[in-house]
């Protein structure tokens, strides 16, 4: 093999490499949107599809679920918020409402998220909310106080080893930076 | 110094740091706990150790053996093979088995810790930087009388561990429970499937009690269960084991276990103190100053600092605008109350009683020489909290 | 053939020689290794007695940080591919790497990065201070300022080292001499194609995830927080995806040089030369799919630990294949004992301890009581010291007599060897014990049950940080003040492959223009 042909592979090979390395920077980045679906399919962060849409159905009165609703404020997070109902025990198939507080109690106009999370998270995926405050923002003035509905109903076919399921909201404040200092 | 030698140095000097510790196997082994589920990881810790020790001594005896029985003076001409097909499937399929009989107990006990179904009792434990609070959740609807509280280490570890900072020469410390003790333990029944929940405020935190076989991550915005069902009463601790900054190996957890009798009552003395409300008496600046000063070591300290001068990232509070500026105190309050998003100030108003934030703002406004005379009372810091402020 | 240098510092500036720059490549990471030991020696300090005595909790972390980071990247990898540079082309009867020019790049990026990396240390707020696995959010929302700086360095140290393996793979595919097939390599040439291999696959991983943290930093994405619909889970996810094939990036090729010199001091061919093969390659494919087992506690679901509880164990398979053909390698041998041949056997014994904890901790169950304990730093550092760096030395004595024309001191060499091994074993044994009673990693100051373990580990720490002093010393005895007897061209009795058979001693400044003859 003569001197030209071997460095004219070597930069073909060289070029495939590159190929190589850039298919794996982009699969570094693809892990993201893999693990969301992933998390969907078993529900590992509580990230479930969005809305799901009630169908008038016969519940599951032989099994009894508890259901126990949390709330967490994470620490920059000056808002109250609780449940309305902490605790209730719910039949799978049957479609409920219960409610959660929330207050600004700080003097300005605040926005804070709610992220849900379960436990045991795989229940997430048997979990459906027909309405939630958790898809929407919540825009508070100051001083000002809510009280936010979310609509759910438990799947028929959730395994019978779960008889309790923890729903835990945590609260984020996203309020942008800049309104802060404007309203300072 | 011929190999043989040096190795039995290293395994005489090894049963030697082995023996030295025998019969306080605490101090070198995995403690085998106080619930069924820790026992039975401590046996398969234990077939694990014994599983690799004969193998080890197996593989390195016929090693030990070959490094003494060839060598060059012993075995000048060496052998030729360089190949055995079926030697080589053996030692595939020998370390197979060994470890398909080493994952069965495993794969069994595996799901068995991860059924917290059936459980009696909820705690949400929650990691802070760097603290614990524990909240008991238990069913009603009411939050006049929810118990929950936070969990610090003990004022003496933390001047003991601070003291200590001069050289080898330091104070010789010799507390057993040094590191390991704090203010408010958390209180579980005897015999009780207790379901943890847990999560934290800031960074990732680890929830570990080795006793109960229990360890799990605190992860900001989620949710992880771990449970323990522990038969013995006593009094357990362990420790965040995650790196979560700075003071990460100083927010132990203490965990005392009561009967079921002792238990009730604490938790009904607990449920009490919820329902009589927040202390709202007013204090003179001097109790204020006391009050302030532990409340603001056992929360503060640890990022502004004892002497108030911060440190790294975290803003100094002798003389500074925040604190004697003119007409600062709103925003000292509010600052404190509300903590300062995407920092690691916290919203304390969410945390600490309306007197511990009251004598924390006055201390702060009057220590180190910030002198500015102001006095906050605890019915002020209610009245903003519950007000809306301004 | 004209043995030309260029002359001065432009030699080493614009070199292109694989000599060269294997040589600044060895140099660089033993100034790294002596960097991040001397910030193990400060960990060790505060360490040695209960309380807060030297350094600030704060300054504490930074140094576990560094110390991590440094020994990673600047350490045990530069001096793997320093040695993949001045061996491959030699083994291969090449007269070069492929890529020359790319190959100076790929070294002179390497000091700007750890310029800049060390350079955090003196920044306002300090240096990273958030464990080299740098989970987030404590290096995003309440990482330190240096946080950027740090994540431009690991930048550019992937960048390193993807060019340094695409080298190596381009070379090892194109330039091998004719009749020099591919299971006619030797086993480190093997090893490090497949290193290659990983690295080409896993450092754009990472890459990805600092790109993913910058942003999340200054660009308000939220990848890792919850808040913005993000997961901090998912950080773990994505470094571990390179973490754990970076493992074994440091320890395969030590397995190539355990596998060179245990031949030729036992005299007799290695043992089962295409199991070893296969053996390398399978534990780099499972290398790819176990990464979870760093993360049992962040609460998967259960059939997920499993998976990754039974894939992890799988590796010991493969792992116990390479350890029982080194043996059988010695069996019925005729073995003897100079410096390298000792670090290779210390290298075998000691890595498989590392296994065996590595085993222990595959359990899940069990993972949850040994997790983020000292018994992992006991793990680690069981695998990393005797294991990748042992095996780094082992080479270094094995070939410096090749490289420089002259043999080390062989006294002093074995001096440097058993007090490293009663002093490694010394330092992190005694780690075991402390980890299993409950001591867990990184803290500054730890309960007084943990004292006496931690007093030895410390002592220990110290001895094999002066240990390495005297490996210096050794080193510049023979290539700076050129002392030592001269060697001979096959350097050892019975040493094989090309670079002993094929070229005197020291080799050439240029080997191999004309490709050599393979039978």
């Amino acid at each position: 093999m003569s001197q030209e042909q071997v460095q004219n592979d070597n930069k073909v090979m060289t070029k495939k490499l590159f190929v190589v390395v850039i298919i794996m920077v982009a699969f570094g980045f693809a892990m993201v949107p893999l693990y969301d679906v992933f998390c969907q399919i078993t529900g590992l962060n509580g990230k479930v599809n969005g809305l799901a849409v009630y169908e008038e159905q016969e519940p599951d009165m032989s099994r009894e679920i508890k259901i126990q609703f949390m709330t967490i404020n994470k620490g920059d997070m000056p808002w109250d918020f609780r449940p309305v109902q902490t605790e209730i025990k719910v039949h799978p198939g049957k479609e409920y409402e219960v409610l959660f507080a929330v207050k600004n109690r700080t003097g300005k106009k605040m926005i804070g998220q709610a992220i849900p999370s379960f436990s045991p998270n795989l229940t997430a995926q048997y979990f459906n909310k027909t309405e939630c405050f958790c898809f929407n923002q919540q825009i508070l003035a100051a001083g000002e106080s809510e009280e936010m509905p979310m609509r759910f109903f438990v799947d028929k076919d959730i395994p019978e080893r779960y008889d309790t399921i923890t729903l835990a909201y945590t609260l984020h404040n996203v309020t942008p930076e800049d309104d802060q200092i404007a309203s300072k | 110094m011929s190999l043989f030698r040096k190795m039995a140095l290293f395994v005489a000097s090894f049963s030697a740091l082995l023996l030295s510790g025998c019969g306080d196997d605490i101090k070198y082994n995995m403690r085998e706990g106080v619930t069924e589920i820790s026992r039975e990881v401590y046996e398969l810790h234990m077939i694990a150790i014994w599983v690799c020790v004969i193998i080890g001594i197996i593989t390195f005896g016929v090693m030990f053996y070959s490094m003494f029985a060839h060598r060059k003076s012993k075995n000048p001409n060496p052998a030729k093979f360089s190949h055995s097909t079926v030697v080589e499937i053996i030692w595939t399929a020998i370390p197979f088995i060994i470890l398909i009989a080493l994952a069965v107990p495993a794969i069994g006990l595996l799901i068995k810790m991860e059924d917290a179904s059936d459980s009696e009792l909820t705690v949400m434990v929650k990691g802070y930087q760097w603290k614990w609070e524990y909240k008991y959740i238990d069913g009603d609807d009411n939050l006049a009388n929810d118990v929950r509280f936070f969990s610090n280490l003990d004022q003496a570890s933390r001047d003991m561990s601070r003291n200590a900072g001069s050289g080898f020469s330091g104070v010789k410390i010799e507390d057993e429970n040094y590191l390991l003790e704090v203010d408010n333990p958390l209180v579980i029944p005897v015999n009780k499937k207790v379901r943890f929940l847990v999560t934290s405020d800031d960074v990732i935190h680890s929830f570990w009690v080795p006793d109960f076989s229990v360890k799990k991550d605190a992860i900001p915005g989620f949710i992880n269960e771990v449970w323990a069902k522990v038969d013995e009463p006593g009094t357990y601790r362990g420790v965040c084991a995650e790196l979560c900054g700075q003071d990460h190996g100083f927010m132990p957890i203490v965990v005392k276990v009561l009967p079921q009798d002792e238990y009730d009552a604490w938790y009904a003395e607990k449920v009490a103190e919820a329902e009589a409300g927040p202390d709202l008496n007013e204090r003179t600046m001097s109790q204020l100053m006391a009050e302030g000063e532990a409340a603001y070591n056992t929360y503060c300290k640890a990022c502004h600092m004892e002497n108030g001068q911060g440190s790294g990232p975290f803003p100094s509070l002798v003389g500074t605008e925040m604190v004697t500026g003119e007409g600062s105190l709103t925003k000292h309050i509010d600052t404190v109350l509300n903590g300062v998003p995407g920092t690691a100030m916290q919203a304390f108003g969410n945390q600490l009683t309306e007197a511990e934030i009251a004598a924390i703002i006055t201390y702060e406004r009057n220590a180190w020489g910030n002198d500015t005379g102001d006095i906050v009372q605890p019915q002020e810091i209610h009245d903003i909290k519950n007000g809306g402020g301004e | 053939m004209a043995d030309h240098k260029p002359k001065g510092i432009s030699r080493w500036l614009f070199t292109t020689n694989h000599k060269d720059i294997g040589t600044m490549y060895l140099v660089f990471s033993f100034i790294m290794f002596l960097v991040g030991g001397a910030m193990a020696m400060v960990i060790r300090a505060e360490l040695f007695q209960p309380g807060l005595q030297f350094v600030e909790p704060d300054f504490f972390n930074q140094m576990t940080t560094m110390h991590g980071l440094v020994m990673v990247f600047g350490a045990v990898m530069p001096a793997t591919v320093g040695l993949a540079n001045w061996l491959i082309p030699m083994m291969i009867g090449a007269p070069d790497m492929a890529l020359p020019r790319m190959n100076n790049w790929s070294f002179w990026i390497l000091p700007a990065a750890f310029g800049l990396l060390l350079s955090t240390l003196f920044m306002e707020g300090g240096a990273p201070n958030f464990g080299w696995t740098f989970y987030a959010p404590l290096s995003t929302t309440y990482g330190p300022e240096s946080t950027d700086f740090f994540i431009f360095a690991i930048h550019l140290m992937g960048i390193s080292s993807i060019m340094g393996a695409i080298n190596v793979i381009v070379t090892v595919f194109n330039m091998r001499a004719p009749g020099m097939t591919l299971m006619k390599m030797p086993m480190f040439v093997w090893t490090w194609l497949i290193t290659a291999f990983l690295l080409v696959m896993v450092m754009p991983v990472l890459a990805g995830a600092v790109t993913m943290m910058l942003t999340d930093r200054n660009f308000g994405t939220s990848f890792f927080d919850a808040a913005g619909g993000g997961d901090p889970v998912l950080f773990q996810h994505v470094f571990w995806f390179f973490g754990h094939p970076e493992v074994y990036i440091m320890i395969l090729p030590a397995f190539g040089i355990a596998s060179a010199i245990i031949p030729t001091f036992a005299r007799k061919k290695l043992f089962g030369y295409s199991s070893m093969v296969y053996a390398t390659a399978s534990i780099a494919f499972l290398s790819f799919i176990v990464w979870a087992h760093h993360m049992f506690t962040v609460g998967m679901p259960v059939k997920g630990e499993l998976f990754f509880m039974i894939a992890t164990m799988l590796i010991a398979v493969p792992t116990g294949v390479k350890v029982f053909n080194w043996i059988a390698t010695m069996w019925r041998g005729s073995i003897t004992y100079e410096t390298p041949m000792l670090y290779a056997l210390a290298f075998v014994i000691l890595f498989t301890i590392g296994g065996f904890s590595g085993v222990m901790l595959a359990l899940t169950p069990v993972d949850w009581q040994y997790h983020d304990t000292y018994f992992v730093v006991a793990h680690f550092h069981y695998v990393l010291f005797p294991g990748a760096i042992f095996g780094t030395m082992a080479a270094v004595y094995y070939w410096l007599p090749k490289w420089t024309g002259r043999m080390y001191d062989e006294k002093l060499a074995k001096w440097h060897f058993w007090l490293s091994i009663v002093f490694v074993n010394l330092t992190f044994f005694p780690m075991h014990f402390s980890g299993l009673a409950g001591m867990q990693r990184r803290v500054p100051d730890y309960a007084i049950m943990f004292s006496d373990f931690n007093m030895m580990s410390s002592i220990g720490a110290f001895g094999l940080g002066l240990m390495q002093l005297l490996f210096a010393w050794i080193l510049i005895k023979v290539c700076i003040l050129e002392k030592g007897e001269k060697a001979t061209d096959r350097v050892w009795e019975d040493a094989e492959g090309l670079e002993f058979t094929h070229l005197p001693s020291p080799a050439p400044y240029h080997t191999f223009d004309t490709p050599p003859k393979i039978d």
